[in-house]
């Protein structure tokens, strides 16, 4: 009996403490959500340790779970960072609020040439803030290939059957196959989705794998020759062993830049755009490169690669590479339920 | 010899098994070793990742609130569970296996579904956090106290509550004295399924945790695409490592008897009233 | 003495809050369409070829892995309790150890061993054997599945086995019965409760367990768990995941309807 009272007791007062512990002040707070791994922490703590605010953080790995968190109204979310084509979307459903990006004080920092680019879908340059960019190619273990490789061929010639990875993401592999068949990534005919599916089902089973970003994890293990990655990635898997490429295949391919956003939640835009200035400071800007691996849009970064750096289609894609690449564009409802529907016919087969 | 053959294919097999329960922890601990950012090659050998966990701040939160769930819900879970599973057992028999079917929705639901209509239901009352999450870890954590202790009050011996009772003592104090040590292993097995469960929830409080709100699951979770923080591997084989240890003195001290019990309560909650489907 | 019962009271209020109430929200999701009308239309996609088969697929993978489970559970008792060692709860704590580290970096070092360039097929080829190709297929997710649920089928029969009456096997030895007659005859009849716990705790959970599908599936193979979970998180059509779920969780009732059917229901002496 004494053993037991004893045990209640204990754990009544853990319990307790917890609670006690649980029960803090509130103070200015901001909350961010963003991809995984994709803001070093030291940044965070850097700045919550410099103005007080503390920075409630949340994960999510795909722009589409992202929004189905933002839009289930469960959490306020602030601040947002998630690729242009789900930005576009929430702008257009009213989800972001303007903000003047100019009062920042390391503004400059953010290179001319990448206000430029968002302005493609926000032309007034109001409300998204660019945070890393870059393209989908392929990433491949050079020892394992016939050479280098240029063209997304490789992925439907049956040449690397079983051995290579395909994107678990429903744009990226109709984009693959739209831009392999000479089409728009954006296209909204049906008779070209059609088409691509085809294509992707007699592809399926040759593909090793559908992942995202642990794709890139398999080719350096040497369980897959091929991955079709983001560009960060393959360039974090260069640094490791210089022996995996990356191309940016001929037939083009999607560009992307992922930015940060105040939504119409955000209760406090002034803390909001401390912290976006925050990132853009050059030293913060350096920890979040060092960690990331992706193309920065920061002029500081940009003036400090190396000459590894420069050459790499991965970090600094020469124009002419670019100029085959889209930028994703939201679809109408209707192609986006009937790409859906292809893509779950897809992956149950 | 025949029997010596059969103890000695015995032990094979034992030990296999236990080659695969064993084996990816195996892995992992080698991990927690890894000078090596990526999980794929070996970079020699490191104890940095160990010092890491103590340092990193969001892991040390992540710990924390897991623990802080765990430990909370499955006591709250418990002590509902078990004056529930008291009442229920005195219901009538219809009343009795409609709310036991009520039991086990939580147990037969998807996961997902759990937590997503939790969520849906918690945005119209209270702003999603800790309670949040909270609430829900309660939920489906219930159902487990439940069905471990119902098969000790079916077995309890009622004469000593009665004579207790008929000697004078109130009813509260004969619970407290008679009811309770006999239910005590049902419910310590309800506690630790409990707290188990809560501590490897995944999906539930992805859907029902708050901004700034991460248990280790959601955070490997958050980070299993991309390559999972290192330290994590460590932080695991200490918490393995600790309770190994702990296991090890229990058994070690803890009378072979009380101790036969107690785990016998304990697999209880997996055994044979874990569910019951009303006709 | 049906006092007693008010007991209940607040569990009944728990289960009315927090189980009752969101069901609600989902037959209300399954039953209307984005726009808020009614429609059954998300009710019979579960019928269209697409989920069908991923229902099939669930249901072949959960079966076989129940199977399987209870095929290696029965020897690991039997072995336990020959040697003696089911005495010290120590050898069972070891079985629930592992559970103790998060199940989903569990389930990455079995990628790690189970990858075409991974442990295993290191450990084969330098002992002169043919690597494997188990890695993104059927067999690597119903590996992981047989992993996370072993457990729960070992203690669940363990329990079951324990309660048998030690006499009753030494009378059956006494009067002549070999090993096989013995299991078949006495243990594995009188284990039917625990079996069929077991079965629930496993079956259940395989037909969804999509995080296990999705990190040793690779993204090929899609349980009825990754279709609902992709209709939620992706293509945020709640409406058929909630439609989908339902029709699930009917699915799931019905089937463990059955297999509960022979479990005797008796609901002993009322305490008080």
């Amino acid at each position: 009996m004494g053993r037991l009272k004893g045990a209640v007791l204990l754990t009544a007062g853990l319990a307790a403490m917890l609670l006690l512990g649980g029960c803090g002040g509130e103070k200015e707070s901001l909350t961010v959500i963003n991809y995984g791994m994709y803001l070093e922490e030291s940044v965070i703590e850097g700045f919550e340790n410099e103005t007080g605010i503390e920075i409630k953080y949340e994960e999510a790995p795909t722009p589409e779970e992202m929004y189905t968190k933002y839009k289930s109204g469960a959490i306020e979310y602030d601040l947002l960072c998630t690729s242009e084509y789900m930005l576009q979307k929430l702008m257009d459903e009213g989800e972001l609020v303007k903000v003047d990006f100019k009062q920042m004080e390391h503004y400059d920092n953010i290179s001319e040439e990448f206000w430029d680019f968002v302005r493609s879908f926000d032309p007034e340059n109001a409300y998204v803030m660019p945070y890393f960019w870059g393209t989908v190619g392929l990433l491949y273990d050079s020892e394992k290939t016939n050479g280098p490789l240029h063209s997304w061929d490789v992925l439907f010639d049956g040449s690397y059957a079983g051995d290579f990875i395909m994107p678990n993401s429903m744009r990226d592999a109709y984009m693959i196959a739209l831009k392999y068949l000479g089409y728009s990534l954006n296209t909204t005919d049906e008779k070209e989705l059609r088409e691509a599916q085809e294509l992707l089902l007699t592809q399926k089973p040759d593909v090793s794998a559908y992942l995202v970003d642990e794709a890139r994890d398999e080719v350096l293990a040497g369980n897959a020759a091929i991955a079709a990655v983001y560009s960060g990635e393959a360039y974090y898997a260069y640094a490791e062993d210089p022996r995996f490429q990356y191309c940016i295949p001929d037939e083009g391919s999607n560009l992307w830049i992922d930015c940060f956003a105040v939504t119409k939640q955000c209760r406090n835009t002034e803390n909001a755009l401390k912290f976006l200035d925050y990132l853009c400071r050059e030293d913060n800007a350096r920890m979040n490169y060092d960690y990331v691996k992706y193309a920065s849009p920061f002029k500081s970064m940009i003036e400090s690669y190396g000459e590894e750096e420069k050459n790499s289609d991965a970090i600094n894609p020469s124009p002419e590479k670019i100029n085959n690449c889209e930028i994703f564009a939201p679809l109408p409802q209707e192609t986006t339920d009937l790409m859906g529907e292809l893509w779950k016919e897809l992956k149950a087969q | 010899m025949v029997d010596r053959l059969k103890n000695r294919l015995c032990r094979c097999y034992i030990f296999l098994i236990m080659l695969f329960l064993y084996a990816p922890i195996l892995v992992l601990f080698a991990s927690s070793f890894n000078d090596s950012k990526s999980r794929v090659s070996w970079g020699g050998f490191t104890f940095r990742w160990y010092a890491g966990v103590f340092s990193s701040r969001s892991i040390m939160k992540a710990l924390y609130t897991t623990l802080a769930l765990a430990l909370l819900s499955a006591l709250i879970a418990t002590v509902i569970g078990v004056v529930g599973a008291i009442g229920i057992t005195a219901m009538r028999q219809r009343n009795y296996q409609i709310v036991m079917a009520f039991t086990n929705i939580p147990m037969l639901n998807a996961d997902i579904v759990t937590g997503i209509t939790l969520m849906l239901w918690f945005v119209r009352f209270i702003p999603l956090g800790f309670m949040s999450v909270l609430l829900a870890h309660i939920t489906f954590n219930i159902p487990y106290v439940i069905l471990s202790v119902i098969p000790k009050l079916q077995q309890m011996n009622i004469s000593m509550y009665e004579a207790a009772r008929d000697l004078g003592a109130n009813s509260v104090y004969a619970f407290f004295k008679i009811v309770l040590p006999q239910l005590f292993s049902g419910i310590l097995s309800g506690f630790f399924m409990a707290f188990t469960i809560s501590m490897d929830d995944f999906v539930v409080t992805y859907f029902t945790k708050g901004a700034g709100v991460n248990t280790l699951s959601t955070m490997i979770y958050g980070e299993m695409k991309k390559g999972i923080k290192p330290e994590l591997y460590a932080l695991s084989t200490l918490i393995f490592a600790l309770v190994f240890i702990i296991l090890l003195i229990v058994n070690r001290i803890g009378g072979k008897e009380e101790e036969g019990r107690t785990i016998r309560g304990r697999i209880g909650a997996g055994g044979n009233d874990s569910v019951r489907e009303p006709d | 003495m049906k006092r007693r019962s008010i007991l209940a009271g607040p569990y009944i209020l728990w289960i009315i809050g927090f189980t009752v109430i969101p069901l609600f929200f989902l037959v209300k999701y399954a039953l209307t369409d984005r726009n808020g009308l009614f429609t059954l239309e998300n009710i019979f996609a579960m019928f269209e070829p697409v989920h069908l088969k991923a229902l099939v697929f669930s249901t072949e993978v959960a079966v076989l892995c129940t199977a399987i489970c209870i095929v290696l559970s029965y020897p690991l008792v039997l072995s336990l309790k020959r040697l003696g060692l089911d005495k010290q709860s120590f050898s069972l704590y070891m079985l629930i150890l592992p559970m103790w580290i998060n199940f989903i970096l569990r389930l990455l070092a079995w990628q790690m061993i189970l990858s075409n360039n991974g442990i295993l097929n290191y450990f084969l080829t330098s002992i002169g054997l043919r690597p494997l190709a188990i890695a993104n297929s059927r067999t690597a997710i119903m590996i992981g599945i047989v992993y996370d649920y072993l457990p729960y089928m070992v203690l669940a029969i363990y329990n079951a086995v324990a309660e048998i009456n030690e006499d009753i096997i030494e009378a059956a030895r006494d009067l002549g019965a070999g090993g096989f007659l013995v299991f078949f005859r006495i243990i594995l009849p009188l284990s039917v409760p625990g079996l069929l716990s077991g079965i629930v705790m496993v079956f259940v959970p395989s037909m969804t367990s999509f995080v296990t599908a999705n990190i040793l599936g690779g993204g090929k193979e899609q349980l009825i768990g990754n279709v609902i979970e992709e209709e939620f998180m992706t293509t945020m059509n709640w409406n058929l995941g909630s439609g989908l779920s339902l029709i699930l969780m009917v699915f799931v009732l019905i089937s463990m309807t059955f297999t509960a059917r022979n479990e005797s229901y008796e609901k002993e002496s009322k305490i008080w």
